[in-house]
């Protein structure tokens, strides 16, 4: 009795807030508008899209980028998160912990707006460059690939930080100085101790990131240029801007199905296990 | 059992707090940015003790936002004239407007006409005037000439120019081309013959521009800073840029500007409908449409303020249009549904090309 009602608040959330909504946008994707008021069931929205190169061209690229991104933390984070964790000792690490927290404090959008005032042709970096003599003229730096890749990677840093912090904490240095000790090289540790014992958290940490690189809407339309679409940019078109929901709605299933997928995925590659994973996170 | 009085607690206080909100002397206006002025709401307040609640919105989403709710949320709406006739049809989210209510004689005639033509669906009116303006070109003379839409693509203005992809630049290009898009409405299958060469010139015209501009800021930032040197862009835009740099400005294309004329309309389940007619009543007296034109830089649909705006900007509208608003201008008529999905189709082609 006690447990159902401490758990009545979080199932009414899930139900009323997550599942009802899926339950009516997946009504609404199967369906198709024949005339004002009247509609039929139909797989027409699901069709549209695998006829339409945009569509799924758009999606692939999408996916593609949040790989890149998500790897392209990892890469970043992973020694952040090892001198946190190893290298500095007490309020260094705290301190340095913050840093990576401090960014955060500053919303979204006003972080996208500081990167357009540095890269824009007149903005910072650009007249740096000028300035120093490396380019004749101010480039464009904004609406690149690289720009979005920029963004993303900045923008998501502390999600991978934050896991892997806490699995290399947990990796006992003895282990390491035996491996010294027993002449292993550098790298081999790294390999076979190191990145085994962090797997969960290096998992978790790519889960959450990919998630939030392939649903994120604000960066790439930032920073984006005129041939790089985001496909959350299309759902949010085919909703406000075409008022065709159904769509819409297909297009988030879609999306849905496509970061289960890759998790799924990302999962049976590291032989992880999603329970253990989540307990990382 | 803590959690469950806990959770009844929170819902009565929400629907404490919906009952508060459901004051008498509230409007809840949906609108565009810039449309109300704080002191005309400080004043509409002092006159009638209402109290204007704001969101700023602008076409899609207000109707978005109407559509979800079936009409509710909002008391007052300020669509353009061409989005009323095939929405209502399609989603019923409007209620019509009670002429009895309204003090008309406050409205410049012709453009009363306007929009009773474009917003009148089975003998019932739907929207009364409010705002309007035109799209044209901006250029910074100092830099190119330009005269018309196409020579937005031109070789030699590479990576300077700029254009939204949104209908406005299907239309206009249409016009350039010396086609009459409006007057194709009725045809589907000519309409999308029409809008498929439209839209081959402007995905050729795609390595031209610099960005297509999707916010203001971006575009104003870039007339500014020189990146863009000739936009399609709308009037007011053009004129505050002029202010801060005479260099650039805003010229009537030779194919004609685009006229756009925004309206009140009443959300079907909005629930204090007598605020709403206070309202369009007070910003259509001569003296506050007035100080709403100097505010927004727009003329409003109210008779007899010529004399009562801004002289400068009086002096820019006329250098502009030098014919005058109905011989240099393309209105929008009401868009049949059908047509937006043909375009829609358009733009996302226009999007993926290289």
């Amino acid at each position: 009795m006690m447990l159902a009602v401490l758990l009545t608040p979080a199932l009414l959330w899930l139900f009323a807030l997550i599942i009802l909504p899926h339950v009516q946008l997946a009504l609404l994707s199967f369906r198709e508008r024949i005339a004002p008021h009247t509609y039929a069931a139909s797989l027409m929205q699901y069709r549209t899209f695998f006829s339409e190169p945009l569509y799924w061209g758009v999606f692939v690229r999408t996916a593609i980028m949040s790989a890149l991104a998500t790897a392209l933390t990892l890469l970043v984070a992973f020694p952040v998160a090892w001198i946190i964790a190893k290298v500095a000792r007490g309020r260094a690490s705290s301190l340095l912990f913050v840093l990576c927290l401090i960014p955060f404090w500053v919303s979204e959008t006003v972080r996208a707006l500081g990167w357009l005032i540095l890269l824009r042709e007149s903005g910072v970096l650009p007249t740096l460059l000028v300035r120093l003599g490396i380019t004749a003229v101010p480039v464009e730096l904004l609406y690149h690939n690289a720009t979005i890749l920029v963004g993303l990677v900045y923008t998501s840093l502390l999600f991978m930080v934050v896991p892997l912090v806490s699995s290399l904490e947990s990796l006992d240095n003895s282990l390491i100085e035996a491996a010294y000790n027993l002449g292993a090289k550098g790298p081999a540790i790294l390999r076979q101790i190191v990145i085994p014992h962090a797997a969960p958290g290096i998992t978790s940490g790519c889960i959450v990131v990919f998630m939030l690189t392939l649903g994120n809407y604000l960066t790439p339309n930032l920073l984006g240029g005129k041939n790089s679409q985001w496909f959350t940019e299309l759902i949010y078109t085919q909703f406000i801007v075409r008022f065709n929901w159904e769509q819409g709605a297909a297009f988030g299933f879609l999306l849905l199905a496509l970061s289960t997928g890759m998790v799924a995925l990302g999962l049976r590659v590291s032989g992880q296990r999603f329970v253990d994973v989540m307990r990382r996170a | 059992m803590k959690a469950l009085f806990g959770i009844v607690l929170l819902l009565a206080l929400v629907a404490h707090g919906t009952a508060v909100a459901d004051d008498a002397k509230k409007l809840r206006l949906i609108t565009w940015a810039d449309y109300a002025p704080a002191d005309v709401i400080a004043q509409f307040k002092q006159e009638t003790g209402i109290q204007v609640e704001v969101t700023l919105s602008n076409n899609e989403e207000i109707i978005s936002k109407l559509r979800a709710t079936g009409g509710a949320g909002f008391d007052l709406a300020q669509p353009s004239q061409d989005r009323i006739t095939g929405v209502q049809r399609e989603f019923g989210i409007y209620k019509p407007i009670d002429l009895s209510q309204v003090k008309i004689e406050q409205f410049t005639p012709e453009i009363l006409e306007v929009t009773r033509r474009n917003t009148t669906l089975d003998g019932k009116l739907y929207g009364l005037p409010y705002l309007w303006g035109a799209d044209g070109l901006v250029v910074n003379t100092k830099y190119a000439k330009v005269a018309d839409y196409p020579d937005l693509c031109r070789q030699d203005l590479k990576g300077k120019t700029s254009l939204r992809l949104r209908r406005p630049v299907l239309m206009a290009f249409a016009f350039a081309a010396g086609k009459d898009p409006f007057a194709l409405y009725g045809d589907p299958k000519a309409y999308a013959a029409l809008m498929e060469s439209v839209g081959a010139t402007l995905s050729a015209c795609k390595s031209i521009v610099r960005f297509f501009y999707d916010n203001k800021d971006q575009l104003l930032n870039g007339m500014r800073s020189g990146e863009i040197v000739a936009a399609m862009m709308w009037d007011t835009g053009g004129w505050t840029l002029n202010r801060q740099d005479p260099n650039i400005q805003f010229i009537v294309p030779k194919s004609g500007a685009m006229g756009w004329l925004d309206t009140f309309a009443l959300p079907a389940r909005g629930r204090n409908d007598a605020a709403a007619y206070a309202w369009i009543n007070f910003t259509m007296r001569p003296d506050v449409a007035a100080k709403i034109t100097n505010s927004v830089g727009n003329w409003t649909a109210a008779r007899g303020t010529e004399n009562l705006v801004n002289q400068k900007f009086r002096a820019q509208f006329n250098a502009s249009f030098p014919g005058g608003a109905f011989k240099d201008i393309h209105w929008y008529p009401a868009i049949p549904s059908g047509v937006e999905e043909t375009e829609g189709r358009i733009l996302d082609r226009i999007k993926a090309a290289n």
